[in-house]
């Protein structure tokens, strides 16, 4: 057996996208790159996948949008984003300047609108990847329905398919009785991957004022509540589809994100465990290693769906 | 901003309900100003996802000192902190207050435990001015001393008059700016509740000084990634939605959006 000068070979591809190890960080827990960066080395990450972004700026939801319950948050931030020209001028000369796989997470509150700013992301220098957002539970217009409709998913995922070159991966919503077939939707409408699971539809009432805490009623559940689900969830998916999975949902360490890498995932995002310790992808990253060392195995794809069931 | 591990050196008791937090940090110390704040790890609280942000309450030397209310349960957990524990710090989170303008007189209006980063903001001023201080009653009000050791005016309202006036701050604080000499040029620092901070402002709009408010918004990850804790501010006659952990939690009084 011959040994790479690198051992073991973290690295994995996804949708074409060639990143230094699995370990990414998810979309709406990381800001744009600069929030965190006097924090993490940014060139030792997988790929960032940035806070949604949509044509024209959104302002989200009224506040409280944020609320801690035992093991997670339940968040209804409403997806404000400064809008896709504004990120580009603003943030993208900023994330150039790194060895850093950038993944844009898209939505919007019709087809047009999410063809339009897809379209917009084409020609930009440093765009890796699109990830659709088809299934965020917070906006009150289009996101649920895209993501829990057959046929929505179908009409959305294939008409951006059409009008991108970059690589698209629908990120999909566990608020479905049946994910893999929405990943079947997506692989036949001609993604490059999934990722999954985003949050879980959730609710918190103040008993004293018998109010609901957020603002916007009912919000997302994420962080290690929700990881045993995902863990499911993307196991279900790596079963039914060939192209890659991105596992993510509660990852505070790495063995969490290996569930997930043995469950059939080809890479990991880490999420809401950023805001407890900003330094958690990269203890994942070295805890990945340490994994596949202690197991005397070669690489990280070795043991990509190797769960014994 | 960067992660420290911070030192407890100490612990206490500052009033019924209030604690003192001190802590070991020498690169945090130093470079903190007031107004800014950190975002504490707080330790043994299970299924907590989020830290707590504290405003400094006094930077010296190497060390760096919080003073909180015990009033959830972040802070109730915070208890059992003691001396030698090591604590997981970021900081320094925020823009801090502008320095005092030269010629104005630093007016300070603080509300319970909104007085910390005020008495830090004091220490820190050459000049000597005045300083409100409101509470629901005498255990609330804080940091008097602190005051009085830098050779500040202090004026203390509290709601059940247990100590000071009775009433509210800004009682005794517009009777203080009915009987001043109206060339006098003021400069407003405030902390405290909402109501408190936009009462304030109408003053200082009203008499044309200058105020600066810190916010107190609930907040997730702190520098500025998550969206939680935004705030209206009109700047340059555009409304936009600022963070508070970042563009804040200070802003000058008239940019503020009141819902």
């Amino acid at each position: 057996m011959t040994r790479s000068k690198k051992w073991p070979e973290m690295g994995v591809t996804i949708a074409g996208i060639k990143m230094k190890n699995a370990v990414m960080v998810a979309s709406g827990t990381f800001g744009y790159g600069p929030e965190y960066a006097d924090l993490v080395d940014l060139n030792k990450l997988g790929a960032i996948v940035v806070k949604g972004i949509s044509l024209n700026p959104w302002n989200g939801n009224n506040l409280p949008r944020l609320v801690e319950v035992p093991g997670g948050l339940v968040n209804a931030i409403g997806l404000q984003n400064p809008g896709a020209e504004k990120f580009i001028k603003e943030y993208m000369p900023f994330l150039r300047k790194y060895d850093l796989p950038v993944i844009v997470n898209i939505w919007g509150r019709s087809v047009e609108e999410y063809v339009e700013v897809a379209e917009r992301f084409d020609s930009v220098k440093g765009v890796s990847a699109l990830e659709l957002n088809i299934s965020c539970p917070n906006i009150k217009h289009g996101g649920i329905a895209f993501g829990t409709d057959p046929r929505m998913a179908k009409k959305v995922i294939s008409s951006v398919r059409k009008r991108t070159r970059l690589p698209l991966i629908p990120k999909l919503s566990p608020n479905v009785s049946n994910v893999s077939m929405f990943a079947r939707i997506a692989e036949d409408c001609g993604a490059d991957a999934v990722s999954l699971i985003n949050s879980l539809p959730a609710m918190v009432i103040n008993v004293e004022t018998r109010k609901p805490v957020l603002a916007n009623v009912v919000g997302g559940l994420t962080g290690p509540a929700i990881h045993p689900v995902a863990v499911k969830m993307v196991w279900e998916t790596a079963n039914a589809v060939k192209i890659p999975v991105i596992g993510m949902g509660g990852i505070n360490n790495a063995r969490e994100a290996l569930e997930f890498i043995i469950a059939g995932a080809t890479a990991v995002a880490v999420g809401t465990a950023n805001f407890t310790d900003p330094l958690t992808s990269l203890h994942v990253i070295n805890g990945i290693e340490e994994y596949l060392k202690r197991h005397a195995l070669n690489s990280i794809k070795e043991l990509i769906g190797t769960v014994h069931t | 901003m960067n992660m420290h591990q911070a030192e407890v050196v100490d612990h206490v008791e500052a009033s019924g309900g209030y604690r003192i937090l001190t802590v070991e940090v020498p690169s945090l110390a130093k470079t903190v100003k007031p107004g800014q704040f950190i975002h504490l790890r707080i330790p043994r609280m299970d299924g907590a996802v989020l830290r707590r942000p504290f405003s400094v309450y006094m930077a010296h030397g190497k060390e760096m000192a919080v003073l909180y209310k015990l009033v959830g349960r972040g802070t109730h957990s915070m208890k059992s902190i003691g001396k030698g524990e090591i604590l997981s710090m970021i900081g320094p989170l925020g823009n801090g207050f502008p320095m005092l303008q030269s010629l104005k007189v630093p007016v300070l209006v603080a509300g319970g435990y909104g007085v910390a980063p005020l008495a830090f903001l004091a220490s820190r001023i050459k000049k000597k001015g005045i300083v409100f201080i409101g509470g629901a009653k005498a255990s609330d009000v804080l940091c008097v001393k602190d005051f009085k050791k830098l050779g500040w005016e202090v004026r203390i309202a509290t709601d059940d008059g247990s100590a000071g006036e009775k009433g509210l701050v800004t009682k005794i604080l517009d009777e203080w700016l009915s009987v001043l000499n109206p060339v006098e040029l003021l400069e407003f620092f405030v902390c405290g509740p909402d109501g408190m901070l936009k009462a304030v402002a109408e003053r200082a709009k009203r008499l044309d000084h200058t105020a600066w408010l810190s916010l107190d918004k609930h907040m997730g990850c702190g520098v500025g990634a998550c969206l939680a804790c935004v705030q209206k501010i009109k700047r340059n006659g555009v409304v936009s939605l600022l963070r508070v952990c970042r563009e804040g939690p200070v802003f000058e009084a008239s940019e503020i959006v009141w819902e």
